[in-house]
C-alpha cells in the first residue's frame, strides 16, 4: 500500500515514521485529500456510523466479558452481577445491549440506502458482496450475544434457531448435535456461543477492512448515480466528510444515548429477565426485532412444495429465462412470458389450496398427488437463507446501466415498496403464526422473493433508460441536463 | 489534483453516460413515463428522495405499527395505566413509598416469595443509615461458613448479605406451594410486561371467578393474568401491614407501595442512570449543534459555482 512517490511531511517525528512506514501518507491519501462526491446525502452517513457502532460494540464487549461467567449455572447471575454490583457496569450493558439494535439500524439504513441508489453495482460488487457478508456475520455474532445472559428467550432462541438445522434431510439431527455439542441446549452451548461471540466481531473487522479497501479502489457511488469526471464533482474526504461524518454519529448516538439511558429494555424482551428454565416454554417465543422479517419469513411456510409447486416454480423459471438469456428487451415476448407466469400462478395457487387445512380438518382443495415432499420446516428454513443469499447476487440480477433509483421511477417504487414490505414482515415476525398473520406475512414473503428474483431482472431489461445529468456538478447546481 | 476512474460503468447497452447522451431507450419508451403524475415531473425525480418517503411511505408505515397492536389476538390484557413518581426522564423514586414497599414485601411477599439479587446494604437508597441496616439484616439468620471443626452454625444476616430467601431450596418452594413455584421478585418488574403497572395491577386483580369458570383447588381467579387463573391467593387485606407515616393501609396503597419497591429492587441504578442520562444527551446535542455549525461553514462555497 501507498508505497509510491511519497512526499515529505515538516514534522521530523513524522517523516521519520513515514520514511520508514508510510501510515501517515496512506491516511492523508485515503482520508485527508481522498476524492469524494460532493453530492452526497445524509444516507452517505451510516457507513462511518456503523463503524462506530462497532468500535463501540467491540470495546463495551471486552469490558463485560471481564466480568461474565460462561456457565449455564452463573451466566444470569454474573449478568445480574455486572447490572447491580460492577461500578457502572449497568452502563457498559445497556450500552452493549441497546447497541446491537442500534447497529443493526445503521446497518440497515446503509443497506437500503445501497439498493436504492444502486451502489451494489458494477464496479461496486465485490464492495456489496462484503458488505452482504458483514451483515450475515452480525447476525451469527447478534444471535450468539443473545443467548449469553441465558434467560428465558436466549435458551429458547437458541433452541428455535440451532433446531432449524434439523429440517436438512440426512444429516440435520447429527448437525444440530454437533452444534450444540450435546442432546440439549447446555453448558457445552453457552461455552461455544461466547467463544464465537468473542470470535466473530474480530472477522467482521476484517471484512470491513475489505469492505472499506474495496471502496477506495472504485471510490464512493453518489445519489445521482454517475461516476465522478472532473475535479469539479469531488471534495475532499477531510474536512468535508469528516466533519459531516462527525455531526452525523452525534445525532445518531444522541438517539442511541435516549434508549441507554430512559428506555434501556424497550427494544427486548421480558422473558430475558427470567433466568432460563428448560422444563418452561414461553408462551411466545420472538427473536430480537432486527431478525423479525426473516423469522417472518420461515414461519410464512405452512406449506411444501407439492408436484403442482415444483410444476409452478418450474414453469417461472421457464418464464422467466428470457430475461436472463436474451440481450433486449425487444427480443423478449412479453405475452408469452405473461402467459406461462399466469399459468404457473395457478399451479402454484392449486398447489397452495390443496395443502391449505380448513378449520373442519379438510383440504380447501382436494387434489391428487397434493402431499407435500419437502416439508414446510425445510422450505421455511431455505426460504429464510434465500432471502439473505439472494442480497449476494444481487448486482448480477440487476443489469439496469441506470443505477440511482433518482433516474429509475419503476425501480423507485419498487425498492420503496420493498421497505413497506419489510416492515410488515417485521410487524409479522413479532405476532404469533395464527390467524390473519400468516396470509400476510405469505403475500410478503413473496413481494420480497419477487422483487428481487423476478422485478429486478425483468426491470432491467423493460425500464426505460431515463436522461442522465452531465455530471455530478452539474446536477449539484440544478443546471440543464443532458 | 485531477480524479481519474479508470473503472467506468459498462453494461451491453453502452455506459450509463452513454445512453443517456445518445438516447437510447427501450420498447416501453419514456411516452407512458412521461403522462405519468407521480413521477414525471423532474422536480420529483430530483433531490427530493427523502420528501417522497417521508410524503408516501412514511404515514403508511406509522399507521401499520399504530394499529398493529390492535389486530393482535385476544389474549392480550390491557393493564391499568398509573402514574409513578419514576416515570419521565426526570423520575425519582419516592423514598417514603419505598420504605412502605419494603414492610409490604417483609410482612406479605416475604412468605413466599425470595429476592436474592437485592443484598441488605442495598438498602441505604431508601434512605436508612447504616445502622438501621444493620437492625434489619440481624432480624434474619442465614448459614455461616464451616468453622474450624466443619461444622455449619447459624449466625444472624450482616448488611453484605442478599436478602434471606423463605425457603431453602427451589424444591421447597414448590412443595410448600402445591407444586407453583413462587418467583424470585428480584426482576418481577423487569421480567413482566407493563413492569409495576403489572404489579398493581395483579395485586389489585382479584376477583370472584365470573359465572361458569370452574377453579381447581389453590386457583384463583385474577382480571390481569393471562388465562385469568393464577395459584397465588389475593396477598393484600386492608389493615394487614401497619404503617407508621399516617399512609392510608388499604389494599390500593399496598400494591402502589410493593409495587414501587419491587420497581427499585429490580433498577436500583435508575436514578443515577436518569441522571447521567440528561447530561450525556444534552451534550451530545450542544456537540451536535457545534458540529452542524462547523459543517455548515466548511461546506458554504461548495454549491457555489
Amino acid at each position: 500500500m501507498a508505497s509510491g512517490q511519497r512526499e515529505k511531511f515538516e514534522n521530523p517525528v513524522i517523516e521519520w515514521v513515514d520514511s520508514r512506514l508510510p501510515v501517515f501518507t496512506m491516511m492523508q491519501k485515503e482520508y485527508g485529500v481522498f476524492p469524494t462526491p460532493k453530492n452526497f446525502n445524509y444516507f452517505w452517513n451510516f457507513g462511518a456510523i456503523a463503524m462506530f457502532m462497532l468500535v463501540t460494540m467491540i470495546l463495551s464487549g471486552i469490558i463485560l466479558a471481564m466480568h461474565y461467567t460462561a456457565h449455564n449455572m452463573h451466566a444470569f447471575d454474573s449478568v445480574e452481577r455486572i447490572m447491580r454490583d460492577v461500578n457502572y457496569g449497568w452502563l457498559i450493558r445497556y450500552i452493549h445491549s441497546n447497541g446491537a439494535s442500534f447497529f443493526f439500524i445503521a446497518v440497515y439504513i446503509h443497506i437500503f440506502r445501497g439498493i436504492y441508489y444502486g451502489s451494489y453495482k458494477r464496479p461496486r460488487e465485490l464492495l456489496w458482496i462484503f458488505g452482504v457478508l458483514i451483515f450475515l456475520l452480525m447476525m451469527a455474532t447478534a444471535f450468539m450475544g443473545y443467548v449469553l445472559p441465558w434467560g428465558q428467550m436466549s435458551f429458547w432462541g437458541a433452541q428455535v434457531i440451532t433446531n432449524f438445522f434439523s429440517a436438512i434431510p440426512w444429516v440435520g439431527e447429527d448437525i444440530v448435535l454437533w452444534l450444540r455439542g450435546g442432546f440439549a441446549i447446555d453448558n457445552p452451548t453457552l461455552n461455544r456461543f461466547f467463544s464465537l461471540h468473542y470470535l466473530l466481531p474480530f472477522v467482521i473487522v476484517g471484512v470491513v477492512f475489505l469492505h472499506i479497501w474495496a471502496l477506495h479502489v472504485t471510490g464512493s457511488n453518489n445519489p445521482e448515480g454517475i461516476e465522478p469526471k472532473t475535479e469539479k464533482d469531488t471534495l475532499p474526504f477531510h474536512p468535508y466528510y469528516t466533519m459531516k461524518d462527525t455531526f452525523g454519529i452525534l445525532v445518531f448516538v444522541a438517539i442511541y444515548a435516549i434508549f441507554v439511558f430512559f428506555f434501556p429494555n424497550a427494544l427486548g424482551h421480558p422473558d430475558n429477565y427470567i433466568p432460563a428454565d428448560p422444563m418452561v416454554t414461553p408462551a411466545h417465543i420472538v427473536p430480537e426485532w432486527y431478525f423479525l422479517p426473516f423469522y417472518a419469513i420461515l414461519r410464512a411456510f405452512t406449506f411444501g412444495v407439492n408436484i403442482y409447486i415444483l410444476a409452478g416454480l418450474g414453469l417461472t423459471v421457464v418464464a422467466l429465462l428470457p430475461l436472463f438469456t436474451k440481450k433486449t428487451a425487444k427480443e423478449i415476448s412479453l405475452p408469452v412470458m405473461s402467459f406461462l407466469m399466469a399459468l404457473a400462478g395457478v399451479l402454484l395457487l392449486l398447489g397452495y389450496f390443496s395443502q391449505l387445512e380448513l378449520e373442519s380438518g379438510a383440504k380447501a382443495l382436494s387434489l391428487p398427488l397434493s402431499t407435500a415432499f419437502v416439508d414446510a420446516k425445510l422450505c421455511g428454513v431455505l426460504a429464510m437463507f434465500g432471502a439473505i443469499a439472494v442480497l449476494f447476487v444481487l448486482p448480477f440480477l440487476d443489469t439496469h446501466p441506470v443505477r440511482s433509483a433518482r433516474y429509475r421511477p419503476w425501480f423507485k417504487l419498487g425498492v420503496l415498496l420493498l421497505v413497506v414490505d419489510v416492515v410488515i414482515l417485521t410487524v409479522c415476525g413479532a405476532k404469533p403464526a395464527e390467524g390473519f398473520w400468516v396470509p400476510l406475512s405469505q403475500v410478503s414473503m413473496l413481494y420480497y422473493m419477487g422483487f428481487f428474483m423476478m422485478g429486478i431482472p425483468f426491470l432491467s431489461k423493460f425500464e426505460p433508460i431515463k436522461d442522465l445529468p452531465k455530471s455530478i456538478h452539474q446536477s449539484v447546481l440544478g443546471g440543464e441536463r443532458a | 489534483m485531477i480524479y481519474t476512474n479508470t473503472l467506468s460503468l459498462r453494461h451491453p447497452r453502452g455506459t450509463a453516460e452513454q445512453c443517456s447522451s445518445s438516447g437510447i431507450h427501450t420498447v416501453c419508451d419514456t411516452v407512458t413515463l412521461r403522462n405519468s403524475s407521480v413521477f414525471n415531473t423532474d422536480s420529483c425525480l430530483r433531490r427530493n428522495d427523502t420528501r417522497l418517503f417521508l410524503k408516501y411511505i412514511l404515514p403508511f408505515l406509522l399507521l401499520f405499527l399504530w394499529v398493529s397492536p390492535a389486530m393482535a389476538s385476544g389474549d392480550e390484557i390491557d393493564l391499568p395505566q398509573e402514574h409513578w413518581s419514576f416515570d419521565g426522564a426526570f423520575g425519582t423514586y419516592d423514598k417514603a413509598a419505598l420504605q412502605r414497599g419494603l414492610k409490604v414485601y417483609q410482612n406479605v411477599c416475604a412468605a413466599c416469595h425470595s429476592l436474592k439479587r437485592v443484598h441488605y446494604r442495598n438498602l441505604s437508597d431508601l434512605g436508612y443509615n447504616e445502622e438501621q441496616i444493620k437492625t434489619i439484616a440481624r432480624e434474619y439468620t442465614v448459614p455461616d461458613l464451616p468453622n474450624d471443626e466443619g461444622e455449619v452454625l447459624d449466625r444472624s444476616a450482616r448488611p453484605s448479605d442478599p436478602f434471606v430467601s423463605p425457603y431453602p431450596n427451589d424444591q421447597a418452594a414448590k412443595y410448600a406451594n402445591n407444586g407453583a413455584f413462587p418467583p424470585d421478585l428480584s426482576l418481577i418488574t423487569k421480567a413482566r410486561a407493563g413492569g409495576a403497572d403489572y404489579i398493581y395491577a395483579l395485586m389489585t386483580g382479584y376477583h370472584d371467578a365470573p359465572e361458569g369458570t370452574e377453579l381447581l383447588a389453590g386457583q384463583y381467579w385474577n382480571q390481569y393474568i393471562s388465562g385469568h387463573v393464577i395459584a397465588m391467593p389475593s396477598p393484600l387485606s386492608e389493615g394487614l401491614v401497619s404503617y407508621e407515616d399516617g399512609s392510608p393501609e388499604t389494599i390500593d396503597q399496598y400494591s402502589k407501595d410493593v409495587a414501587h419497591f419491587l420497581t427499585w429492587a429490580a433498577e436500583p441504578e435508575m436514578e443515577h442512570r436518569k441522571r447521567m442520562g440528561i447530561k450525556v444527551v444534552l451534550y451530545l446535542i450542544v456537540f451536535a449543534g457545534v458540529m452542524y455549525a462547523v459543517k455548515k461553514k466548511i461546506w458554504a462555497n461548495v454549491r457555489k459555482p
